[in-house]
């Protein structure tokens, strides 16, 4: 393959001993391709980030008209603690119950699939069994849809509930980004359909201080 | 009897076979390659079980760092005569009281990755030959509130781009109020879908515990 082959010559009467057609070195090259073989595999970026979706409230000038739409028991409260740690309560904190230093206490739970993923799930058996269900189907072959439809179709579901969680999501000051992922996450693993962002109250924050025995001092006082 | 003695030839490997798939693999690299872009400060991106892919036109990205330094990176657009990237520095510079030569522009719209830079330093930033020269400058972009200048690049960013998108990517962790902060300023200039940057993850749950 990688010889010539040379013509014979039939010009000229001296007999040349015949030739062996010369061969060409290729291990140069081949060198050369490992090189770039090997640059470019470690400057190809092969695996593309991905994207998770999120859409936070608008910013309200009297956030108060919009609340109480949803019954109050439907209500679950998750805070992002400190040191990777995560906290819930049910339902809301009364003014009157605030301004009287009545703290109702937090739950603490963690991130793994037995904390907060079972809180959640059990809170939202309905809607998630319905996803499932659907899913299932469109796995099985029984629906034939684009993938834009079943999105659009579980968003559908998702509105229509009427019986799953209305999760707050709030933050406490020193929680980290990853937690904040982390539990957006989880309300997409669990089909949460109705869950916000919200900013962290006064009284939220000192409910985490309470559970964290950061404000036992302060309350002593 | 003479025993012919044949010539001992060193053994040879044809090398063509192999040239050709080396070829043939470059070439694939080649084509298919997008660099990986230096980041100035090292993310390492949370998890999630999201699989929508990165967009690759009309978007800006910010880079929080585990310090909770703010850097910010936008694209050219799906056209690169469209130059985003230096009509968006222009902008700032008007409103800074900066002129641009293109020498300058032409530098802002080739520099391939996120930047960090006060814009009273841009110039600087931008004469400098290489990373070793650049980097001190990549401070971060300030945010406070006597002097946001994330503020105006998101609104540049906007006014030249009106389609652009915004996405975030931070480390797992980077404190939240860093977070929070860019958010902040993206809700002030009526922004509020935003695209959280992870890496893939499988998870699974568990459907019999539901149905007891």
């Amino acid at each position: 393959m990688a010889e010539i082959i040379q013509e014979e010559k039939s010009k000229g009467g001296k007999k040349k001993a015949k030739k062996h057609p010369p061969h060409i070195d290729m291990t140069p090259m081949v060198d050369l391709m490992c090189l770039l073989i090997t640059f470019f595999m470690l400057t190809t970026a092969f695996a593309k980030a991905k994207v998770m979706d999120i859409v936070l409230p608008e910013k309200i000038d009297a956030p108060d008209e919009q609340r109480s739409t949803v019954a109050e028991s439907r209500n679950v409260n998750i805070i992002l603690g400190p040191d990777n740690r995560i906290f819930w309560y049910p339902g809301a904190v009364k003014p009157e119950e605030y301004n009287n230093n009545i703290f109702p206490p937090l739950v603490e739970i963690d991130y793994s699939a037995t904390g907060v993923r079972q809180l959640l799930l059990d809170k939202n058996k309905t809607l998630a069994k319905k996803i499932a269900d659907f899913q299932g189907r469109v796995l099985k072959g029984e629906l034939v849809l684009t993938q834009d439809s079943v999105t659009g179709s579980i968003r559908k579901l998702k509105n229509d509930d009427d019986t799953g969680p209305f999760v707050q999501i709030k933050a406490y000051k020193e929680s980290t980004y990853g937690n904040f992922v982390d539990i957006l996450d989880e309300m997409n693993i669990c089909g949460i359909g109705r869950y916000m962002f919200v900013d962290i109250t006064w009284y939220e924050e000192k409910m985490v201080e309470i559970a964290t025995g950061k404000a036992a001092v302060a309350s002593a006082n | 009897m003479p025993k012919i003695k044949l010539p001992t030839k060193s053994p040879r490997i044809d090398m063509t076979p192999m040239v050709d798939t080396f070829a043939v693999i470059l070439t694939f690299l080649m084509l298919t390659a997008t660099m990986r872009q230096t980041e100035p400060a090292t993310v390492e991106t949370p998890f999630s079980i999201s699989e929508k892919p990165t967009p690759d036109f009309n978007t800006m990205t910010f880079l929080i760092s585990p310090e909770g330094k703010v850097f910010m990176n936008m694209d050219n657009g799906p056209d690169t005569l469209l130059k985003f990237r230096p009509r968006i520095l222009d902008e700032m510079g008007k409103r800074y009281g900066l002129e641009f030569t293109d020498e300058e522009r032409r530098e802002f719209e080739k520099f391939p990755s996120s930047m960090g830079v006060p814009i009273m330093q841009m110039k600087q930033f931008l004469a400098g030959k290489n990373a070793k020269e650049r980097d001190p400058f990549q401070l971060g972009i300030p945010t406070d509130s006597i002097d946001n200048q994330l503020a105006m690049w998101i609104l540049c960013a906007r006014q030249v781009n009106p389609n652009i998108q915004a996405s975030i990517k931070g480390d797992s962790k980077t404190p939240f109020p860093a977070v929070k902060e860019v958010l902040d300023n993206l809700q002030d200039k009526k922004i509020n879908r935003f695209m959280l940057v992870t890496s893939l993850e499988a998870a699974e749950i568990n459907l019999d515990e539901i149905q007891k």
